[in-house]
């Protein structure tokens, strides 16, 4: 549905992508746009699960760990070809979010928000304490990202990489939700009684749900690896994937760019805010419960309706 | 071979103590409201902390101690009154996004309010190890015990015994009709939060004294008091009791035997056993839904 | 032929027995309701039937093929659908596209067709778009064909319910209470839309407190009591039914004839 909106918000994004290199004055401010994207293609993902689908998932930091370990690992340890890794890692991240998908995915309410809790701390102290593979607490250090010879380096063409793997994501996301599949997703969030009884198949969508959103996370996760040159387990924590969320939330759940939004508004500020670094808990703590207890709905659904309220 | 049992049962009972006060916590506020409490490990940390610096700041032992429950009573209070009432009839996921929420910024508050070092009470009686049978037990460990039985059988004559309780109850059961019945359930729930927070706080003074203390320990211990819950079957009082005893035994037992690395992961493997093979844990009933 | 077939359906809850050793059958075409007093296990006896829940004994036979125990959403795509005693819309939706989600089964539901959006998924869209605008038209409710399910009133969504059911072009629709929280002129409009499915084609069974509609529209009528099946036949048969008189209106009153007020 409005097939209109999407491709406008699409070709704004290709826009504002394109331009915002203008109005970066060095690598620093290159390096926080990058990271923002990489949030914002988990986000993306994530959220057709929480948002959409209506899920919840606090472990999400979990895949992207194990992409970003399994890209550092197959590359830096086997010597695989970066490409193949991030590959490989992702049909790994895929495959396990499959299997533990379907009996975590039975769960409801704060009983699915504890499972995926329970899983995403389980992978994070599995990370930190087998450190003959990866490193332990110090973390691993990753071989830059080489395709056909051809190194990825710097931050300008990381910038590059990014900004189209997201533009690419955010397609396919507009894409699903504009589909059966996406309304099928929504009726679940809806009153998933009834989606059955019209003939969707709520385990299987909210499989799908998930698994889409592990394999986004992992591949994230891989080229955050790769770009940072280093992986340490802090990345695979229970408050990352708190981080995470809150960004959906924020942003806005059931909107892709509200994810997006969230994403970038989100991993600038606390770079932004540099000397109040210790503020930052407490900032996140209150952002999430302001942002829930005031604008459920998230920041880019609640201007959106403020702005058709204006109008009217 | 059997002081070695004997020395980690010890020690799984202690920490299963404090399990289970965390639990009783955790049950006492979704009894009332159905809420669980993500931020419930906070008030652990609050009251362990708080304690720290009264002493520091020059109160004696006990009453830095009644001071610093009081401290957290009233952060109970205010997390309800400010986090949870706003959010009025909000879903389950917006609550535990709230309490979440709500356990981050009060772990970025104790942060800057008092600081990132670990800190250790003194025992309430001296440390000198009792010999018991082949294995020792610290005295703080027997208060711990102590304590816990005492607050548990005084919340079972609270609410058995006393109207106010009662009225709890009922209003945990049938929201609706409770208030019908002219019981206040907004200050049921208020009230269960404030309970919850001195629960917590006990919990935390009491332990600060054997594991230290320091601002980022509310995250771990509160999931573990969660476990504790769950597999004692949320909702019920002396399964909150029976999972944190078991929780702490077979964590204990688990890191004497087979990987003390791998202790943290042993609460959560539990969390996911429970949910995935006995959602309605070890105690708790079983209720059907009308559609 | 007969199109829903249950032998000896039971199902209890912890002892509970809401539905017991109930059998009967439906005939295609024409409109067929059950009724009976508050607890009859009328609603239950519809979730079991749609899947919602598993019958503890018996069975239940869709024109001829067995369902007993099957996934709800494995019976919509033979041809079962229902509305909800208690309305369960997607708020989150518009009216529309609430109705869209209804004509799921005869949607390409493949991953990638969807994120790629293949040739032939935009024009399917708009086409599931103009049946979905079409049906709610049929039903009614074409003022409402822009708006979003949250702000509709009562009265719509229960039509809206019924729009959805009927996007899924099931042989045998359940309607459970579609004139609940209706007042009476409301009624009337489901009493003709019913009438209007049935000349479509599909076979109706309705649970209902409303007699003038039950007995308005439908060629037999299922008595339901405390679980157990008490009369099934004509409307006017199972007015006179003295047991069905005792069950609504208690012994004293066993001799009179239920009547139908307007």
């Amino acid at each position: 549905m409005c097939a209109r909106r999407d491709l406008l918000g699409l070709a704004a994004l290709v826009a504002v992508v394109a331009v915002l290199p203008l109005f970066l004055p060095n690598r620093y401010f290159y390096d926080v746009a990058i990271l923002a994207g990489i949030n914002a293609i988990v986000c993306v993902g994530l959220n057709l699960l929480v948002g959409y689908a209506g899920q919840i998932s606090l472990g999400h930091a979990g895949f992207f760990g194990l992409g970003a370990y399994a890209s550092a690992i197959l590359t830096g340890r086997y010597g695989w070809p970066p490409l193949a890794a991030l590959g490989t890692g992702a049909v790994l991240v895929g495959a396990l979010a499959a299997v533990i998908g379907r009996p975590v995915l039975r769960l409801k309410g704060h009983y699915l928000a504890m499972a995926t809790l329970g899983m995403g701390i389980i992978v994070s102290i599995v990370i930190a304490t087998e450190d003959r593979v990866t490193g332990g607490p110090d973390g691993l250090a990753v071989v830059p990202f080489q395709v056909f010879g051809w190194s990825l380096k710097g931050e300008e063409t990381w910038y590059w990489a990014v900004a189209a793997t997201l533009v690419v994501t955010v397609a396919l996301a507009l894409n699903l939700m504009a589909s059966p599949i996406g309304r099928a997703l929504r009726s679940i969030h809806g009153s998933e009684i009834a989606a059955e009884v019209m003939g969707v198949d709520a385990a299987r969508y909210k499989l799908l749900a998930f698994v889409v959103s592990a394999v986004l996370a992992g591949v994230a996760g891989s080229m955050a690896a790769h770009y940072s040159g280093f992986i340490t387990p802090g990345k695979v924590g229970f408050f990352h994937s708190i981080e995470l969320v809150t960004m959906v939330i924020f942003g806005g759940m059931a909107s892709t760019f509200g994810a997006l939004v969230g994403a970038a508004v989100l991993t600038a500020l606390p770079q932004a805010l540099t000397s109040l670094r210790e503020y930052e808990l407490l900032v996140f703590g209150a952002l999430l419960m302001g942002t829930m207890i005031f604008m459920p709905r998230g920041l880019v659904p609640s201007l959106a309706a403020l702005w058709r309220r204006g109008r009217a | 071979m059997f002081d070695q049992v004997l020395q980690f049962l010890f020690s799984g009972i202690t920490v299963g103590a404090i399990y289970a006060l965390v639990a009783l916590g955790f049950t006492l506020i979704y009894n009332s409201s159905r809420i669980i409490n993500f931020a419930q490990g906070e008030f652990v940390m609050i009251g362990g902390m708080a304690t720290v610096f009264l002493l520091g700041a020059g109160l004696p032992m006990p009453l830095a101690a009644l001071f610093a429950v009081a401290l957290c009573t009233l952060v109970g209070l205010a997390l309800e009154k400010l986090a949870i009432e706003p959010a009025g009839r909000a879903s389950v996921v917006a609550l535990i996004i709230i309490t979440i929420g709500a356990s981050i910024f009060l772990r970025g508050v104790a942060q800057l309010v008092w600081d990132k070092k670990l800190h250790a009470l003194p025992p309430f009686t001296g440390d000198a190890p009792i010999h018991v049978a082949g294995a020792t037990i610290l005295p703080q460990s027997l208060w711990v015990l102590i304590v816990t039985v005492f607050l548990v059988l005084a919340l079972r004559w609270f609410f058995t015994g006393t109207l106010l309780g009662k009225a709890m109850l009922a209003a945990a059961d049938n929201r609706d009709a409770a208030q019908l019945v002219g019981i206040n359930v907004r200050r049921v729930q208020l009230l269960s939060f404030a309970l919850s927070a001195a629960l917590g706080a006990a919990a935390g003074i009491l332990v600060a004294p054997i594991t230290l203390t320091a601002y980022d320990i509310g995250t771990m211990i509160g999931l573990k008091g969660f476990a504790a819950a769950i597999l004692g079957g949320i909702g019920s009082g002396p399964g909150a009791i029976v999972g944190g005893l078991v929780l702490g035994v077979v964590e204990s037992f688990g890191a004497g035997y087979v990987s003390s690395a791998y202790k943290d992961a042993i609460a959560f493997v539990v969390i996911l056993l429970v949910l995935f093979l006995l959602p309605r844990g070890l105690l708790g009933g079983g209720s059907a839904e009308r559609v | 032929m007969t199109l829903l077939s249950v032998r000896e359906l039971s199902r209890s809850f912890f002892g509970l027995d809401a539905v017991q050793d109930v059998s009967f059958e439906i005939p295609a075409g024409a409109v067929h309701s059950i009724i009976g007093p508050n607890g009859a296990g009328k609603t239950t006896l519809f979730n079991v039937v749609t899947g919602l829940y598993r019958p503890t004994r018996g069975q239940v036979h869709l024109a001829g093929e067995d369902i007993t125990g099957a996934e709800p959403s494995a019976l919509a795509r033979r041809g079962l659908s229902r509305t909800f005693q208690n309305l369960q819309i997607f708020f989150n939706m518009p009216a529309l596209e609430n109705v869209m989600v209804g004509a799921h089964v005869h949607s390409d539901c493949r991953l990638a067709s969807a994120l790629f959006r293949l040739r032939g998924m935009g024009r399917r869209e708009r086409a599931a778009a103009d049946e979905a605008r079409r049906l709610m038209e049929q039903v009614g409710l074409g003022a409402y064909v822009g708006a979003e399910a949250s702000a509709m009133p009562y009265g719509a969504l229960k039509r809206l319910e019924i729009a959805r059911a009927l996007a899924s072009r099931p042989r045998l629709l359940l309607l459970d209470e579609p004139a609940a929280g209706l007042n009476p002129a409301e009624a009337v409009e489901i009493e003709n839309l019913i009438r209007q499915i049935a000349r479509s084609g599909v076979t109706v069974l309705l649970v209902e407190h409303n007699m003038r509609l039950v007995m308005a529209v439908s060629e037999r009528v299922l008595v339901l009591d405390r679980g157990r099946l008490l009369a099934d036949g004509t409307a006017d048969e199972v007015r006179a039914n003295p047991a069905v008189v005792r069950a609504y209106l208690g012994t004293r009153n066993a001799g009179k004839k239920m009547a139908v007020h307007a």
